[in-house]
């Protein structure tokens, strides 16, 4: 479990919020002329990413807001919150490189060390 | 023919006159060659079976197993061990019901005792929605031939006798469906087992090799970059579980996966208790016993993309309290151990084993929360799919392309637990 910092309430356990899935997926401007696959992009392909992911959030049990996060998935260090309509930041994250993808101290845990962070 | 490497009584006492000390290794672990016929990325189960299958049924011998970790270590080693076929859906019931028929010849085939309980699977309704749709999978489960009855709130008592069966909790027991051939296998083993087997029939498992690029030409797969070097092959099958989407990005493949953590816990290992699996949709839990004594119980993915391996607490603290609800024997059990891994989650919650659009590559991922009970049968039909170069009638229904067709196999929650 991590601390989400809500820009509505102010930091608050991730068990009050639910993740709403990839940011910035925008609806295709004319659906009757879409392909198969392309309805397939947009429903269903994920970038999946392990390091910076971009996701929408909602403060379910609190303000019930929409917000952004950039979160490193690798670590799940939270690296910038941001509210609905704003451009994604470009970010860098640190995936930690040990033989299994882990960081080295413990399995999943955050790096300690401040110049392994990006 | 006699075979030295064969486990038996003879070897046992063999090896007992020299202290036990001179025992063969289980597998060699060799350096990667230049080339070979063909590659499999991930050594979990699913990796291992494919391997196994493919020297086996398919003649193809000169194989690498590439593993980025160590084999078993992954979410073979982190699941809950459970086994069964009762899924709602004719695809889906087929492939698994192939699986669970090759658990059942598994130790004997391996020459690998991979602990194969038929304990049977109790999977609980706790409201009338429940009550029809597990009745529902009762009968779409014996009309695919699969066994599967259907146990009242008194049954289920006999059955279970530790459960919590009282009208007056907040989620009543109404019923159970039981699947008697389901249970529980020792998940190391099969791993271990099945690594044996294929390393027999000539395939090198390398482990602690990092796959860190798929090198493609002119639309045809040549081969992979590795931590330990170039390594050739124009068929390269991919079972790299919740690291799928990491590898399919390589390629420049995008795929229709979300990974995120499962969580389980094993308890302080006590007597026998519970002679059975009982699983829970509704209230999310499922809990069993290890030979050790250890009660061995599942939780729910926790709702986000993570590669962490661990997950909320939150998780956990629900899960618990559907637990001690349904047993209240268990609640001053000490939790011993606590772990999580990334599951790589469809979104109708069924696998993709599947061609690709690049020649040569393979993907076999998507399987969820899901896999561990498919893994003889996944590795059996991902073989033929690499071999031929076309599906299995079995995993003909779980190619990439349903996401485009429509021809999805909606198993959320219809797999008789959520996924």
């Amino acid at each position: 479990m991590f601390l989400i910092n809500c820009p509505y309430c102010g930091e608050r356990e991730q068990a009050e919020f639910s993740c709403g899935g990839e940011a910035h997926i925008a609806r295709p401007k004319n659906p009757p002329e879409l392909s198969d696959d392309q309805w397939a992009e947009y429903l269903f392909l994920r970038k999946n990413e392990k390091g910076v992911h971009y996701e929408r959030w909602n403060h379910e049990y609190g303000c019930r807001q929409w917000f952004n996060l950039a979160r490193n998935t690798a670590t799940d260090e939270i690296l910038k919150v941001y509210k609905m309509g704003e451009a994604p930041p470009k970010l860098k994250a640190n995936i930690p490189a040990t033989p299994s993808g882990e960081p080295s101290i413990g399995s999943g845990n955050l790096s300690t060390s401040k110049k392994d962070r990006f | 023919m006699f075979n030295k490497n064969k486990y038996s009584f003879l070897s046992i006492a063999r090896n007992a006159l020299s202290h036990h000390e001179n025992w063969q290794k289980t597998w060699k672990s060799p350096e990667p060659k230049k080339n070979y016929d063909a590659i499999i990325v991930g050594g979990g189960g699913h990796g291992l079976t494919t391997a196994y299958y493919l020297a086996k049924n398919h003649g193809i011998n000169n194989i690498a197993v590439i593993e980025k970790g160590w084999i078993g270590g992954g979410n073979t080693g982190r699941n809950t061990t459970i086994i069964r076929s009762n899924y709602l859906w004719d695809q889906s019931a087929a492939l698994y019901e192939h699986a669970l028929k090759l658990w059942e010849g598994m130790s004997q085939e391996l020459n690998y005792n991979v602990m194969f309980s038929q304990r049977g699977v109790l999977n609980v309704a706790h409201n009338l929605h429940d009550v029809r749709e597990l009745k529902r999978r009762w009968h779409a489960n014996r009309l695919n031939d699969i066994d599967c009855e259907w146990l009242d709130t008194k049954k289920v008592k006999e059955f279970c006798p530790i459960i919590n069966t009282s009208p007056n909790i907040r989620y009543p027991v109404l019923g159970a469906t039981l699947q008697r051939r389901a249970g529980t296998a020792r998940h190391d083993a099969v791993a271990w087992g099945y690594a044996r087997g294929a390393d027999e029939m000539g395939v090198d498992i390398i482990q602690n090799c990092e796959v860190t690029g798929i090198n493609v030409k002119n639309g045809n797969v040549t081969g992979i970059e590795t931590t330990k070097g170039t390594i050739n092959s124009n068929k390269i099958g991919i079972a790299a579980a919740g690291h799928t989407s990491v590898i399919a990005n390589m390629a420049g493949i995008k795929l229709p996966l979300e990974s995120k953590p499962l969580q389980a816990l094993v308890s302080e290992p006590v007597k026998p208790v519970i002679d059975t699996v009982v699983m829970s949709n509704t209230i999310h839990a499922y809990v069993s016993q290890s030979d050790k004594g250890e009660l061995v119980i599942g939780a729910g993915t926790d709702g986000y993309t993570s590669y962490t391996q661990r997950g909320g607490f939150n998780i956990v603290e629900d899960t618990l309290m559907a637990i001690v609800e349904l047993f209240p024997i268990f609640s001053r059990m000490k939790m011993l151990r606590h772990w999580g891994g990334i599951v790589d989650i469809c979104p109708d919650a069924s696998p993709i084993i599947s061609k690709t659009h690049i020649n040569g590559l393979y993907f076999n991922c998507g399987w969820g929360t899901g896999g561990f009970k498919a893994t003889p049968g996944s590795g059996w039909v991902f073989a033929h799919t690499i071999a031929n170069d076309q599906a299995h009638e079995l995993n003909a229904p779980f190619t990439i392309n349903r996401f485009s067709s429509g021809e999805l196999v909606d198993e959320h929650g219809a797999a008789a637990v959520a996924h």
